[in-house]
């Protein structure tokens, strides 16, 4: 989709330009209770089922830190590189809205969790360090429904069981410079956050929310041009498109002789556009100050190990380690990390096959195949990661052919049975005995005297009619690199 | 039975001895509180039920030979910022006036494990501010000793029903003094722990930082009896000590020679006459029981208040942002947009000194104000608790004034906020340090009004406190010279 104001902008007008973007990313922390009290955070429950007296902000009620949150929020930092630093401190975020039940939000302002981090981003094959500013936690607000009910022209209704669900939020410098580079942040960033299983990031559900400060300035200039912030980026489409929106407009205005302006724009899925927030809905006074129902949160050097040792090897490292280590190629090292689940199946399936290259390509070849065929992801395999590393060691063993092993592979996947369970059922044991294959390829040959005298002939490509016949007769159980060899000796 | 005169311990010796059951007391506890509170408005409501089934678990206890707590049998008072499950909690407030909790406050919930009886709630200022309960949106009380006077505040209630006998004992809350200036004014005990001793969960917030609960009596015993009940950790309540709780009861012990006592010398200005003379024979009764006196300097005093109304009122107008006609807030009608219906929910339902606080609080938090107002005040709060640390290294004790002045008249001050906010300058400063202090009776002015005697410990040395006060109330107060 692309707008009018966008077209009229010239691509050549546009490439004049360095766009500067920077993004605050909400991240809802996959705990099983609220940050400040016991309740439930799961999705789905009928309205206001999931509150008590602390998330419904009752007098004398008061919140109490949950250290499932603030170890979650920690291993997200260490994921970003960040600094954690001995303490930080709880602040009130003070604004008036009905879904905000105490009137403040209790956020990180001055110390927050953790600063100075980075994720790398590598676009057409180059690798660039994005800053992280920093990371805090925060209480999320409830939710204020506008319509669908008889009487939504006069009233709007609040449900409050997000009220209080554990977000961090992840501020970067202003380090992108293109849409294509935020997109690879925040696809770096998402896939970071599932691998170290601190949040699920769905994005329909509101687990990963974007904002974006965005300026352009022209290409070589070193001051950053005045920035506007683009909210309402809850898809990935959405935030490149909203992206290139902003900053086709921000270059159309500074080059018909007119200035950008400093505030906060909507972006509107349904026009592609963004809009400017009237400036009272923004003009904003949050009247920050330290939280006083909460203590400094300290992070000693013991709590700080023992949540360091229960970290995950992160997605970056792993692709390095599956490319070094395994001689896997980028791509394929890519494949494999996209997901803990994939990368922890191929690990498995790697050790059990004892030649990892071969396994990465049965993991992405047959594997993800029929995965996609049935619609299942890597977790609902029939196939265990064990089963499939056994299979593929059988071929490298030599007990059973690649053309055998997809046959046995496709048992496998309908049955969930082990491969040795089929092979043993089946009969289906490569011949490699060479006193068994001898008596079978003697036959043929007896069985077979014209062919017999072509090859001695001169005629070589006969042999393949006699592996096909020892094939046969064996139910393609032979091992072919023996049959050749033994026809060889037999009939030269 | 004399209930107006009862204490725990009478009330304890009656339940032993089956003169009366915790039943019978509770029914003649609230036909007498019924009776008498029109005098004073001190209750705003009185739970019945409640005491009523609160008396049975006592009584079944006893006839099973079973060990029926502390405070078995006790009428309480709880202050109406204090939060009761199914039981009305107004804070005074017009907002809240139908306002039923679903959760009861841990001090409550204690109180109640220790046998004791919830009467009813008494009347306060509107959120605890205000220093002589004239805020309360249900009308004033009137000070039990002298009916055309102020009980003080924002405890009024609490204190009052205490020296009129309607409860033995009762909580009330202290932000900046609201629990010791209306003990002084009342002429009972008035106790304000350290701060994290009790918990705060279930206390409406008015200054987080700075509230605390803590309890009234008749006799320092009673006062630490109640006390004991409800102090402790609570993992409720992030700011609430670890520290054990010692038996306070085993304080009561009158060991009080040689203890060193400081009185600061910037509080000995500016008080009454007939104040400054109670306490300096209340300190000649002291030295006579063997305590050594010195002057001791607390230099940041002058800055106290203005730091108190900056960090009280900053916290303030963030506690009560909630009440604003969303849920459980009395909601004004007619109102067309959201924003209108803020305004006329929270302009019709908060009283003038709420307003006045809401205001001056967001003020000071504002964007360029901060600096130079919230900041500043944290500094000048840190600056007060090393005058008393550093006082604490030279004495045990510090003896003070509660109030400049004896209960003053209703309507006397209610339009000059200014001087109302003097009634809270010798009690603020503890309640910015966070130490333990209380107001104890020392005497009575000729026209009959009650003076009390402060008495600040370190942290967590409520023991001293209550020793040294237990001691002076033996002695008879000033009247013991």
């Amino acid at each position: 989709m692309s707008s009018p104001i966008v077209d009229l902008v010239p691509p050549e007008m546009i490439a004049r330009y360095e766009p500067v973007i920077g993004l605050e990313v909400h991240v809802q922390l996959a705990t099983a209770t609220k940050i400040f009290c016991g309740c439930p955070t799961s999705f789905g429950a009928p309205p206001n089922a999931n509150v008590c007296p602390v998330c419904l902000g009752l007098p004398g009620a008061l919140p109490v830190l949950s250290r499932e949150a603030v170890e979650l929020a920690m291993k997200a930092a260490m994921a970003l590189h960040c600094e954690i630093p001995p303490v930080s401190r709880f602040a009130r975020k003070n604004y008036f809205y009905p879904d905000l039940p105490k009137g403040y939000q209790i956020s990180q302002y001055d110390e927050p969790l953790a600063v100075r981090g980075w994720v790398e981003i590598s676009l057409e094959g180059a690798a660039r360090r994005i800053g992280i500013t920093r990371v805090h936690m925060e209480d999320d607000a409830g939710k204020s429904i506008h319509d669908g009910f008889k009487d939504s022209d006069r009233y709007s209704y609040v449900d409050l069981n997000r009220c209080g669900t554990p977000l961090i939020e992840i501020v970067t410098e202003p380090d992108m410079r293109s849409s294509d580079e935020a997109y690879a942040f925040l696809t770096e960033l998402k896939q970071v956050m599932q691998f170290v299983e601190i949040s699920q990031c769905d994005m329909e559900k509101g687990q990963l929310r974007c904002d974006a400060n965005v300026s352009v300035r022209p290409k070589g200039a070193e001051q950053f041009g005045t920035k506007a912030e683009v909210k309402n980026l809850n898809s990935f489409r959405f935030l490149k498109m909203a992206l290139d929106y902003e900053i086709a407009r921000q270059v159309g205005v500074l080059e018909s002789g007119g200035r950008v302006v400093q505030e906060t724009r909507l972006y509107n899925p349904d026009t592609g556009e963004t809009v400017g927030m009237r400036s009272k809905e923004h003009a904003h006074d949050y009247r920050y100050f330290p939280e006083p129902d909460l203590v400094p949160l300290r992070i000693s050097e013991e709590w700080r190990a023992r949540v360091r040792a229960e970290m995950p090897e992160l997605p970056a490292e792993k692709r390095r380690r599956f490319i070094e280590s395994h001689g896997l190629r980028e791509y394929d090292a890519q494949v494999l990390t996209a997901t803990r689940t994939l990368s922890d199946y191929y690990e498995k399936a790697a050790a059990a096959a004892g030649d990892a290259k071969a396994a990465a390509n049965w993991v992405m070849g047959d594997l993800m195949g029929a995965l996609k065929a049935e619609g299942k992801e890597i977790a609902e395999s029939p196939v265990s990661a064990g089963a499939l590393g056994e299979l593929v060691a059988l071929i490298g063993k030599g007990e059973i052919s690649g053309k055998l092993a997809k046959e046995i592979f496709a048992k496998m996947f309908s049955t969930g049975e082990a491969p040795a369970v089929i092979i043993e059922r089946e009969g289906l044991r490569q011949i490699s005995d060479t006193a068994a294959l001898e008596k079978i390829i003697d036959g043929v040959i007896a069985a077979n005297p014209k062919q017999v005298e072509q090859f001695r002939g001169g005629k070589a490509t006969v042999l393949g009619f006699f592996v096909g016949q020892v094939m046969k007769a064996t139910r393609g159980q032979a091992n072919p690199a023996a049959v050749n060899e033994l026809l060889r000796k037999k009939l030269g | 039975m004399e209930i107006a005169s009862f204490t725990i311990e009478r009330v304890q010796q009656g339940l032993r001895a089956r003169e009366f059951s915790a039943a019978e007391l509770a029914r003649e506890a609230l036909r007498f509180a019924e009776a008498e509170n029109p005098k004073t408005n001190a209750f705003l409501h009185l739970c019945p039920a409640r005491a009523l089934a609160a008396a049975a678990r006592v009584d079944e206890k006893i006839a099973r030979g079973e060990d029926p707590g502390p405070l078995a049998g006790v009428p309480v008072a709880i202050k109406d910022v204090i939060v009761t499950k199914g039981v009305r909690t107004t804070c005074g407030s017009r907002l809240l006036e139908h306002y039923v909790p679903p959760y009861d406050a841990t001090a409550v919930t204690r109180l109640e494990e220790a046998g004791g009886l919830v009467l009813g709630k008494t009347n306060c200022d509107e959120f605890a501010m205000g220093s002589s309960n004239e805020n309360s949106a249900f009308g004033p009380v009137r000070n039990p000793i002298a009916p055309d006077r102020v009980p003080g505040g924002s405890s009024g209630g609490s204190a009052a029903v205490v020296a009129q006998g309607t409860a033995v004992v009762s909580l009330g809350s202290d932000t900046g003094g609201s629990i010791r200036q209306p003990a002084s004014f009342c002429g009972v005990v008035g106790v304000t722990p350290t701060y994290g001793r009790v918990s705060r969960y279930g206390l409406t917030a008015f200054a987080s930082s700075l509230d605390h609960i803590g309890p009234f009596g008749r006799t320092v015993h009673d006062a630490a009896v109640l006390l004991g009940a409800i102090a402790g950790r609570d993992p409720l309540d992030a700011t609430s000590a670890e520290a054990p709780v010692p038996d306070y009861t085993a304080a009561l012990d009158g060991q009080v020679k040689g203890l060193k006592l400081g009185l600061p010398v910037e509080y000995l200005k500016n008080l009454t006459s007939e104040t400054g003379d109670l306490i300096a024979r209340g300190v000649e009764v002291l030295k006579k029981q063997g305590c050594e006196v010195r002057e001791i300097s607390l230099p940041a005093t002058d800055y106290a208040i203005a730091c108190y109304y900056i960090i009280a009122t900053a916290e303030a107008s963030s506690n009560l942002a909630r009440y604003d006609g969303v849920r459980y807030t009395r909601r004004a009608v007619g109102a067309d947009t959201l924003s209108e219906m803020y305004r006329a929910t929270r302009g019709e339902g908060f009283g003038a000194e709420c307003k006045r606080r809401i205001m001056l609080g967001t003020y000071v938090l504002s964007a360029g104000y901060y600096d130079a107002y919230y900041l500043k005040a944290q500094k000048v709060r840190a600056l007060i608790a090393r005058d008393f640390s550093r006082a604490f290294e030279q004495v045990h004790v510090l003896v003070a004034p509660v109030s400049p002045f004896p209960a003053f008249k209703l309507g006397e001050k209610i339009d000059d906020p200014m001087e109302m906010y003097l009634s809270d300058i010798f009690t603020i400063t503890g309640s910015l340090a966070g130490i333990p202090c209380l107001s104890v009776p020392c005497g009575k002015t000729a026209e009959g009004l009650p003076v009390g005697m402060q008495i600040l410990t370190r942290h967590f040395d409520e023991p001293t406190m209550f020793r040294l006060a237990d001691a002076f109330e033996k002695a008879g107060g000033a009247a013991g010279l």
